[in-house]
């Protein structure tokens, strides 16, 4: 037996094709809002991977440091350095600004670490790493700063001595990593009226306008002890519990695992995004389906007459069914290889990273065909009530 | 094909009825319907608008049910009262054979599977089918469009291509409605021609419904049905003597 519709579809490839493409350019947004939600848990996995850390210590009763502010003291980390089962411990700071670059802005997490410590970039592409205590800075290479370039974080400027790739925060944001005290400074840095001010008001009061008082509450004011986190590596042979444990017990402050952190990041930080992505991917699902249904009822109109003379003259139900069905799925088939083919290379254009898993297009492409069929069974009823005495007219 | 093969006893319609609707808004499409149409014979069946031609083409077709009366087809009696074969899809496909009068060819298929699609139905192998397909348009001077699309035929070669649809699974019985009605005098009369000669050939009874003032001389006999009913009488039987 012939395909009939593979026949009606060689017969009529332009209308088909075309039909197929819009319908393809549709899908291909739909995976590329799966792919948009892939990249952000990558993204948020990646962070927590190229920190290095296994521990994650934080403010007691927070979700800090990515999810809520954390407000640690920067000595910590030497009393963390003596728990047992820790390897490595440093402070590490957040913070998300506008970075300049001569006459652009480009929004960064800028990332306050200690050269050596658990927390700085894990490899680099180009460059060094940060080997000075002030000025210099690695850069994730999606900021589109160049090696030797300087950039303007707060009063300071910094020499880009070293580029990484896929260094970005939960939102998508690139990293630029600078030392931990120039982080700190430009986490909590007033600016000079501020601090005249503040300092005018010290001196005024005559608590601290003491000889030998005053000189101690002033420098307390223009410097900033405190960091968001302190990123710890445990030794091997220990499990992250085991270390943590001690911590939260004995220093009364949170301490995150990596398991804990990822879900942090992906089930409370990201979840409003994933819900949101989540709504798009359904409306998008009915409005493909949508899309079938019409195109394919609409061809399946067209050859009322024709499928009459079928039914007539012997055509089994199955076999009409099966062409309009086998037509659906072909349009679903066109349009999954236009959408995937469209998604892959648009991807890479979007400002944040999108990730493309072949476990979506393996889903995606179980869901339109699914939808097709769906999507048929309205035609299909039309044509299956094609009274066959149609053909006979009268 | 089986040239000349014998069809025993043609198609015979004994008192058929068929009522649409019940009670006061009944009416009675067929009152009294009688025929018989031999093997190898082309009968017309002519009538005015509304007086059952298209009612009765449907009940010979399978397509819709009559009310009452008797068909037999071959020495097959396929409705008595009721239909006495389950299976009405597969006695269109293999007993009846359908000429229309625009020749609805399906046109996503060239010309050679527009023929063999029936066979290919009843579940005969494509190369078989499509070897029947072409011997059949062979016999209706048509073999050379085989591989064209119907859209590239003229009028008079797709209804020819039907016809060979219609032969093809060597049906007892051919309905042909209105199948003159789109074309000029000189391609009507050479397709009731190609009708006579491949019924005398394949020993199908040929029904054809029409219209057409320009082949109802060409019959032998001719079938009347008014308000219902039908009558017999002798046609003048032109241009085959």
């Amino acid at each position: 037996m012939i395909s009939l519709a593979a026949r009606d579809v060689l017969h009529a490839w332009g209308k088909f094709v075309f039909t197929g493409m819009g319908l393809g350019l549709l899908i291909g947004v739909t995976l590329t809002m799966a792919g948009v939600y892939r990249g952000m848990v990558d993204d948020a996995k990646v962070l927590l991977n190229n920190s290095g850390a296994d521990l994650w210590v934080v403010q007691q009763k927070t979700l800090g440091p990515y999810a809520e502010p954390s407000s640690v003291h920067d000595d910590l980390y030497r009393s963390i350095l003596a728990m047992p089962g820790v390897a490595d411990a440093a402070s590490v700071t957040y913070l998300t600004m506008q970075v300049r670059q001569g006459e652009r802005d480009v929004r960064a997490m800028v990332v306050g670490i200690v050269p050596d410590g658990p927390g700085v970039p894990g490899y680099l592409v180009a460059g060094r790493q940060i080997t000075r205590s002030h000025y210099e800075a690695v850069a994730d290479i999606a900021t589109g700063f160049k090696l030797g370039q300087l950039i303007r974080i707060r009063r300071h400027d910094y020499t880009v001595v070293g580029l990484t790739r896929r260094m970005v925060s939960s939102g998508g944001d690139p990293m630029v990593f600078i030392p931990l005290r120039d982080a700190q400074e430009a986490q909590f840095l007033k600016d000079n009226d501020a601090i005249i001010s503040e300092r005018n008001r010290t001196a005024a009061n005559p608590a601290f306008n003491r000889p030998g008082v005053l000189e101690a509450v002033i420098d307390s004011q223009s410097s900033n002890p405190f960091v968001n986190a302190v990123l710890v590596q445990i030794k091997p042979g220990f499990t992250a519990e085991e270390v943590a444990e001690p911590i939260r017990r004995w220093k009364r402050l949170q301490v995150y695992t990596r398991a804990q952190m990822e879900e942090i990041l992906v089930a409370k930080l990201i979840a409003t995004s994933s819900k949101q992505i989540g709504m798009f991917l359904v409306i998008l699902a009915i409005v493909s389906a949508a899309i079938v249904a019409f195109i394919i009822y609409t061809l399946t109109m067209g050859k009322i007459r024709e499928i009459a003379v079928l039914k007539l003259i012997g055509t089994r139900n199955r076999t009409i069914a099966a062409m309009i069905m086998q037509q659906a799925v072909g349009l679903g088939l066109i349009g999954f290889v236009v959408g995937k083919i469209s998604a892959t290379i648009w991807a890479p254009m979007f400002p944040k990273y999108v990730l493309l898993e072949p476990g979506d297009a393996l889903r995606g492409f179980i869901a339109i065909v699914f939808i097709c069929i769906l999507a048929s069974l309205l035609a299909i009823r039309a044509a299956l009530k094609v009274d066959p005495a149609e053909a006979i007219g009268g | 094909m089986e040239d000349g093969t014998k069809q025993a006893e043609g198609i015979l319609i004994e008192g058929m009825r068929k009522r649409y609707g019940e009670g006061d808004t009944a009416v009675d499409a067929l009152k009294e319907v009688n025929m018989r149409v031999m093997p190898g014979e082309v009968v017309g069946l002519i009538g005015p608008s509304g007086s059952g031609k298209s009612t009765l083409l449907k009940c010979l077709g399978a397509v819709i049910e009559p009310t009452a009366g008797r068909m037999t087809l071959g020495r097959e009696v396929i409705y008595d009262n009721g239909w006495q074969i389950r299976d009405l899809r597969a006695l269109r496909r293999d007993k009846i054979g359908f000429v229309f009068q625009a020749p609805y060819l399906i046109p996503f298929l060239d010309v050679t599977d527009n023929v063999a699609l029936l066979p290919m139905l009843a579940g005969h192998p494509n190369a078989e089918s499509r070897k029947r397909a072409v011997e059949l348009l062979e016999a209706l001077d048509v073999a050379h469009r085989a591989a064209a699309m119907p859209s590239q035929l003229s009028g008079g070669e797709q209804q020819r291509v039907a016809i060979a649809r219609a032969l093809v699974n060597r049906p007892p019985v051919i309905l042909a409605d209105e199948p003159t009605a789109p074309l000029d005098s000189q391609r009507a009369l050479a397709v009731i021609r190609i009708l006579n000669r491949m019924a005398r050939q394949y020993q199908t009874a040929i029904i054809v419904v029409t219209h057409d003032e320009k082949i109802i001389p060409t019959f032998r006999r001719i079938y009347h049905i008014r308000d219902g009913r039908t009558h017999e009488e002798a046609g003048e039987g032109r241009e085959f003597e």
